[in-house]
């Protein structure tokens, strides 16, 4: 039972708690080499010679005196580099003023470990250690205080004050629930998650000037990062401007019609041109590393691929969906529109997404 | 100093207020049970303390911080000193941000000290658990502490996370936009909890505001508080130290905290200070004006979070693709949700590793004398396992760079990071297994037939022989002195069954401490000296 | 109103502050609405080429990118047709060392260029005699004077997603990759633009028009010519090179502090 480092507990007492120091695996052996104490104390330069402890002495106070120089210096600097419209003095006043109190800082340490180091006394000493668990007479007395308190308030004897404390104790956290319902507002998000701004007859609009955009300006390669057309930071959106664009966002390219191999794809765009929900289907980054040559749509945040050639379909990375395609056309003036919404919501996944 | 009340009567004004705080506060009591308190010294015992003065430095950069930045998402325009935003729309609190940076003296220099220090505050903290987890430092009486500690290293990364939304950035919005993400995908609420979350939809006008009042009073309350019961029990508990002669688990050996520790401890605050200082001074962190403010269609290329979610992104990263199941109306976004059920259950691995190798070795002693790791073979192998495992998932969030940086293809990058994400951490184990039982092996070897010192001698004979210079016994000590677990096997209890659990930890028995390698015993010793002093005795006989 | 308060805290308040606003923004929105009434025109080189610098080119061009490209320059399955490709995209690919290119692989990369300022001309010449195409933009096109702010917008909308918000470049599919801008001429970015080499998308004239692009390499002439005001930029990398810089440096150096703290003194 008795520990190899010589940490006995504190008795065999009467309640048989001694497994608690049971060694378990560990093997205990009476042939271990013995433990020859603490290694003598090697004496150091500045122990021996005056010579060196003075020179040590006086280390430590040019840290110290370095230390206020250094203090000092970062006051100056604050009022000899002040910040104006010229970047490059912000820069000065960071560079200068952070040098100094890193000297200020630097001083205080090196010489204060310096000091402990080679002027107070480096010989190692031992300490007794205690065992955690209380002596004997200490948990006795805890173990009664407890049933003096059980026994005068009747805490196990009364059980049905006890049991409507509990029903108490578990009720009152529950006002909180409905506390912080106003954190939300109360729309729907179920609802909100699936219309975006796109209508019928929506122009695209050139993100983030607000410019429609004509069938007639993509050319074959080229992309653009489209927003409905009224969205813009000032007006009617002006409350909800991030919100809608974080869900409208579009991309918006021109392909060669044979290179497209889907036909729905083809049918929802116009002459080539098809738009598509820039937002990912994973976790909702936008994607808009859009690659001309082999039509790939890349997320910078987590990787997914989508194939724009093939309904913006995954061929890699962790998402699933393929990006909701928007149905396009031209109207009366030669400008791109929308056909509607969105036939399936935008974004990542949520719980009822497809539900009705 | 004990005596203060004496030396008061002398007069002086340090005796004085000693004697005055006395009266008042007991301050002579805290000090004599305090004072002399006896501190081991060792290197890998400070990594605690740069992240608790880590933390210290956040919290004086964060209030001056706090004295200038507005959490407010409403729109203004820019017209503060940084040409490429003037007359940019932002919210206020990016454009508080960067009047931080750009119109209050000093105010960059706290921002990236701020910054810098939550790095270093997390890093050191995890460091700090590595060295906990290594040297068994975590067994009893600590298992609690151990628990402590792994909810500081959390709330650590809470922190740091609800610090780097705060700007709202383009880099911290897109953070906060896949956080969005994340939250739907969750089976049920997630929805409404990104709703409740974002106060509507995302991104809204609430968030920054509701992460403040997250980062700058909750969270850290709790670290505070933690951190006080996390040091109250090394009180408690007093500081482990490392095996080696005299040191047992019934002392302490080191020195004592007045003066020496004061000054090695104290000194050490201004040390980890002034090293963030000068990185502070000298190297950018978070550029937030290069990224302008947030707006939901434009993305950064290298899109990432700070190191200490990296992991996280990148478990997101390297989930497979079409993981997402449609049940009838609902959707299980297993891509999102995989990779959290393998966060969370590393973080209860971890969380949890105390009281499983308690259980497998049943041993109920309080420990203080700290393992080496190659003395605890499996412990170490299964930490070096655990720490490649988080090590793909974090190198997972940079496969973008890893690619450009390399010249190697994104998809082969992250397709190799898959698979390391197995195949790596049994590798780790196997390894590391086997090099600390070689590392055990060589250390018998040294202590039966002491150092090598690469001098040959030839004898009469015509034989070779290395010189081996014998240990001092200090330095043998160092090198027997830990503990031999031995594998058991199920034994029935007292009804005579042998039960399910008892089967489980005879298996884990063997798994342990199956290959091992027990410390050399003074009757080996004697022998191995006998066999030297044979051989140096007799020059005719032949080492075989 | 609280923003306001605060604002006079620490801002040195300029009166024409608000004027300069509205201004900046009529400018901006007046800007982006007559780019939007210019559809696409053919791009026809105004500059005429001698006949002499056009024969030039084509004896470079049938030494030096014939093979891949074909006599005509009508592509092979090696290489895409040069007809129509303009004089902008001869003059990016080559003078940036692209062509000829040197090895197949994922993407072209970047060398010292191979031909000097006057053969470049002469092939950019004759590939534009044989069909109209994007003609090379002349200085005042490329100059740095353009609208700041509004490139910077500009930018991080229909190029950071690439190239990153800092121009610091980004990986794109298999081993393909958006380069750097830190070190790119201004030439070249209006180029790479127009003509949309290699996987980069065209942005043509309706899409960006040409302030537009102004403005956009106003923005990042700007950040080539302002170091990080923080120190060292760390190659504006973000936060994983952030987190390598703690782990490594800062850490690094403040266990050798440890480990000194620990060691004893002789």
């Amino acid at each position: 039972m008795s520990d190899k480092k010589g940490l006995v507990p504190a008795s065999h007492d009467s309640e048989g708690f001694e497994h608690d120091y049971s060694a378990g695996l560990a093997a205990i052996s009476a042939d271990k080499i013995a433990d020859p104490g603490l290694e003598p104390h090697r004496v150091r330069m500045t122990d021996k010679s005056v010579k060196h402890e003075k020179r040590a002495a006086r280390q430590v106070f040019y840290w110290f005196m370095a230390s206020i120089v250094g203090s000092v210096f970062s006051i100056v600097a604050y009022f000899a580099f002040p910040i104006s419209e010229d970047l490059g003095t912000v820069h000065n006043n960071t560079f200068f003023m952070g040098l100094g109190i890193a000297l200020g800082m630097f001083g205080i340490g090196f010489g204060a470990v310096h000091w402990a180091k080679t002027l107070m006394p480096d010989a190692e000493v031992a300490e007794p250690r205690h065992q955690t668990r209380g002596a004997e007479d200490v948990r006795a007395r805890a173990v009664e205080i407890v049933n003096l308190a059980n026994s005068e308030s009747g805490f196990s004897r009364r059980k049905l004050i006890r049991r409507s404390l509990y029903g108490a104790l578990a009720m009152f956290p529950l006002p909180a629930l409905v506390l912080f319902k106003d954190m939300t507002t109360d729309a729907d998000p179920q609802e909100t998650l699936r219309h975006t701004m796109w209508t019928a007859g929506t122009r695209l609009a050139l993100d983030p000037t607000g410019t429609p955009i004509k069938a007639a300006d993509l050319t074959i390669g080229s992309v653009f990062h489209v927003i409905p057309e009224g969205l813009m930071p000032e007006g009617a959106h002006k409350d909800d401007y991030l919100e809608q664009k974080a869900k409208a966002a579009v991309l918006l390219v021109r392909v060669d019609p044979t290179e497209i191999n889907s036909q729905k794809e083809l049918d929802w765009g116009y002459d080539g041109i098809v738009a598509y929900s820039k937002i990912c289907t994973h976790v909702g980054c936008p994607v808009a590393l859009y690659e001309q040559h082999t039509h790939h749509l890349l997320c910078p945040c987590h990787q997914s691929t989508f194939d724009l050639a093939n309904d913006c379909a995954v061929i890699f990375g962790p998402a699933t969906r393929a990006l909701p395609q928007l149905q396009i056309t031209v109207d009366a003036e030669g400008y791109l529109v929308a056909k509607g919404d969105f036939s399936e919501p935008v974004g990542p996944s949520f719980w009822e997404r497809t539900a009705k | 100093m004990s005596n203060a009340t004496n030396t008061a009567k002398k007069g002086g004004f340090l005796a004085g207020t000693a004697n005055y705080l006395d009266e008042r506060v007991g301050v002579a009591g805290i000090l004599k049970e305090f004072g002399r308190k006896i501190f081991p010294d060792h290197w890998s015992f400070m990594l605690g303390e740069v992240a608790l003065y880590s933390f210290l430095v956040l919290l004086l950069s964060g209030t001056f911080l706090t004295f200038f930045f507005q959490p407010a998402m409403t729109d203004v325009i820019y017209d503060g000193v940084y040409g490429p935003l003037k007359g940019a729309e932002m919210s206020i609190a990016y454009k508080s941000a960067l009047d931080i940076s750009f119109e209050v003296r000093g105010g960059l220099l706290m921002r990236e000290l701020h910054h810098w220090a939550a790095l270093l505050f997390v890093a050191a903290a995890g460091l700090h658990m590595m060295r906990v987890f290594f040297t068994g430092a975590f067994r009893k009486p600590r298992e609690i502490n151990w628990v402590v500690g792994f909810a500081l290293f959390v709330l650590s990364m809470a922190g740091g996370f609800t610090g780097y939304s705060l700007p709202d950035d383009l880099l911290s919005g897109n953070g906060l936009r896949i956080i969005d993400g994340m939250i739907k995908g969750l089976p049920v609420v997630g929805a409404y909890v990104s709703s409740m979350l974002f106060g509507g939809e995302f991104p809204g006008h609430q968030i920054v505001a509701r992460l403040y009042g997250l980062h700058i009073l909750l969270i850290p309350a709790f670290i505070l508080i933690f951190i006080v019961i996390h040091l109250f029990m090394v009180v408690i508990h007093k500081h482990t130290h490392y095996s080696g002669p005299g040191r047992r688990d019934d002392n302490v050996v080191g020195y004592p905290l007045m003066p020496v520790y004061v000054a090695k401890a104290g000194g050490f605050f201004f040390l980890v200070f002034g090293v963030l200082m000068l990185v502070a001074a000298t190297v950018t962190i978070n550029p937030i004006w290069l990224y302008g403010g947030y707006d939901p269609s434009p993305v950064s290329a290298g899109t990432q979070p700070d190191w200490y979610i990296g992991w996280a992104d990148g478990a997101l990263r390297l989930a497979p693709s079409h993981l997402e199941v449609t049940t009838g109306n609902y959707t299980w976004s297993w891509n999102i949700l995989l990779p959290m059920i393998v966060l969370i259950l590393l973080l209860v691995l971890v969380a949890a590793y105390p009281f499983f190798e308690a259980w497998v070795t049943g041993d109920k002693r309080e420990h203080h004398v700290l393992d080496r790791p190659r003395n605890a073979p499996t412990r170490t192998a299964i930490g070096a396992a655990g720490m490649t495992f988080y090590a793909v998932l974090w190198a997972g969030a940079s496969t973008d760079l890893i690619a450009t940086h390399f010249l190697l293809s994104l998809n082969n990058v992250l397709t190799a990071m898959q698979i390391s994400l197995i195949v790596l951490p049994i590798i780790a184990f196997f390894v590391t297994k086997r090099v600390c039982l070689s590392l055990q092996l060589k250390d018998r070897e040294t202590v039966l037939h002491g150092r090598e010192t690469g001098r040959i001698v030839r004898l009469p004979h015509g034989e070779y022989l290395e010189i081996h210079a014998p240990l001092d016994e200090h330095e043998m000590y160092k090198l027997v002195d830990f503990i031999d677990h031995r594998p058991d096997v199920a034994r029935p209890n007292s009804q005579g069954k042998i039960t399910v659990s008892a089967r489980a930890r005879a298996a884990w028995s063997r798994f342990f401490f199956e290959d091992r390698v027990t410390p050399v015993t003074a009757t080996e010793l004697a022998a191995a000296h006998h066999e030297h002093e044979a051989l140096e005795g007799s020059e005719t006989k032949a080492l075989h | 109103m609280a923003s306001l308060n605060r604002k006079s805290m620490f801002s040195r308040r300029r009166p024409f502050a608000a004027a300069l606003v509205i201004a900046a923004g009529l400018l901006v929105t007046g800007g982006g609405y007559a780019a939007a009434t210019t559809a696409v025109k053919a791009q026809q080189d105004p500059t005429v080429a001698s006949q002499s610098q056009i024969d030039l080119g084509h004896k470079l061009f049938l030494a030096n990118c014939a093979s891949c490209h074909g006599k005509n320059a009508e592509g092979t399955k090696n290489a895409p047709t040069l007809i129509g490709v303009g004089a902008a995209s001869v003059d990016f690919q080559v003078s940036s060392g692209r062509m000829p290119a040197q090895a197949s692989g994922p993407q072209v990369q970047v060398k010292e260029a191979v031909f000097n300022d006057k053969e470049i001309a002469a092939m950019a010449a004759y590939v534009a005699s044989l069909a109209p195409g994007p003609a090379i933009p002349t200085d005042a096109m490329v100059a740095n004077n353009g609208d700041l702010t509004r490139g910077g917008q500009l930018f991080r909308t229909n190029c950071a997603m690439c190239h990153n918000a800092a121009g610091a470049g980004g990986a794109l599919t298999q081993g393909k990759y958006a380069p750097a801008l830190t070190e790119t001429g201004a030439r070249e970015m209006y180029e790479a633009m127009l003509t949309g080499p290699q996987n980069m998308p065209v942005f043509n004239d309706a899409n960006l028009s040409p302030k537009d692009k102004k403005d956009i390499i106003t923005y990042l002439v700007y950040l080539q010519q302002h170091p990080s005001v923080g120190g060292l930029s760390l190659d504006n990398l973000g936060p994983v090179a952030e987190g390598l810089f703690v782990w490594i440096a800062v850490l690094g150096g403040i266990i050798a502090i440890t480990v000194w703290l620990g060691a004893k003194s002789n």
